[in-house]
């Protein structure tokens, strides 16, 4: 009996990104939750600019690239020309939580009926390590060499809480990929947020928060271990928001 | 019996299986080299697997194949 195989809904595409980068686990969770749907067939993905533009070589279903940060803005478009299909971005921090946030905040203050898949890294990995919005105070990058002064360009944002705080949004939360539990856990917001979809809930949002070995100039599994002991304490995991929990409460 | 494979080629020997498995089984052999130009992941006691799928599970290029 096979425990474990590539899921069906990847193609047989070698992955382009660095050795150790999470975005490989991210890309084969939302495969998972499209198999275990069996949502395949309607399934049309909206890829980002960043590591993950390429994304559209790696899903099986049908995908479209939209221009920096403006995937919310085309998966709505999408969504709303074609309501039957199933909508999903995917999307950095540098994608969705700088040059695109205001598209971001605005699908989910009006719900659009699409998941958001939220990759935050702290860094933008594709350009070669410059500071990122969601960049930790005190973090060395290509454009803070002497760490990020918050004096000059202020705090990260932490775009769970921020989105938490509108009325709009069905589902938001913050999950991890750094080890097996925490994979586990992402998975099921990851099916959960393709699930509130498939039933008309409205705007879902999971921010994974993921590594960037190449950028942090750590090696993979120091990577993960900076994750756990760095980013988990700024960006705490957790749902942010489920409407479903307001109607009972 | 369980079972690993591995999708040589495709191995980038990041290492994160390594650090997954709670049997301590896998090693990225430095003395070999695949397609890609990276040292890959292999397992030293095939016997011992426990067939969890830990390290499947956080290989981020889906190389391992598990069968239990």
């Amino acid at each position: 009996m096979t425990v474990f195989e590539k899921p069906k809904s990847l193609t047989d595409a070698p992955l382009h990104y660095c050795p150790g980068c999470t975005h490989g686990i991210i890309h084969r969770l939302v495969a998972e939750a499209i198999d275990e749907l069996g949502i395949e067939g309607k399934c049309i993905g909206v890829a980002p600019v960043g590591c993950a533009v390429m994304a559209y070589d790696y899903f099986a279903c049908d995908m479209v690239e939209a221009a920096h940060g403006r995937a919310p803005a085309v998966a709505t478009g999408l969504k709303r020309a074609m309501p039957e299909n199933i909508i999903f971005t995917y999307q950095g921090d540098g994608d969705l939580a700088s040059i695109g946030m205001a598209e971001t905040v605005h699908a989910a203050t009006r719900n659009e009926n699409i998941t958001v898949i939220f990759v935050n890294n702290a860094i933008y990995g594709m350009t070669g390590g410059q500071m990122a919005p969601t960049s930790l105070p005190g973090q060395v990058t290509q454009t803070s060499p002497y760490g990020r002064d918050v004096k000059t360009v202020g705090y990260p944002i932490r775009v769970c809480e921020m989105l938490a705080a509108l009325d709009g949004p069905a589902y938001i939360e913050r999950v991890a990929v750094n080890n097996v539990k925490h994979v586990k856990a992402a998975k099921k917001a990851i099916k959960r947020a393709f699930e509130n979809q498939v039933q008309g809930k409205g705007f879902s949002l999971i921010e994974v928060v993921s590594s960037c070995p190449t950028n942090w100039g750590m090696t993979p599994e120091k990577a993960l271990a900076w994750v756990e002991e760095k980013m988990i304490p700024y960006y705490p995991l957790g749902v942010y928001k489920d409407k479903d929990k307001e109607v009972e409460a | 019996m369980a079972k690993v494979t591995f999708s040589v080629d495709l191995c980038k020997g990041c290492g994160l299986c390594v650090g997954a498995c709670p049997k301590h089984l896998l090693v990225i052999a430095r003395d070999k080299i695949n397609q890609k130009g990276h040292s890959p992941a292999e397992i030293t006691d095939q016997a011992a697997c426990i067939g969890c799928a830990f390290c499947a599970t956080m290989c981020p290029d889906c190389v391992i194949t598990v069968e239990k």
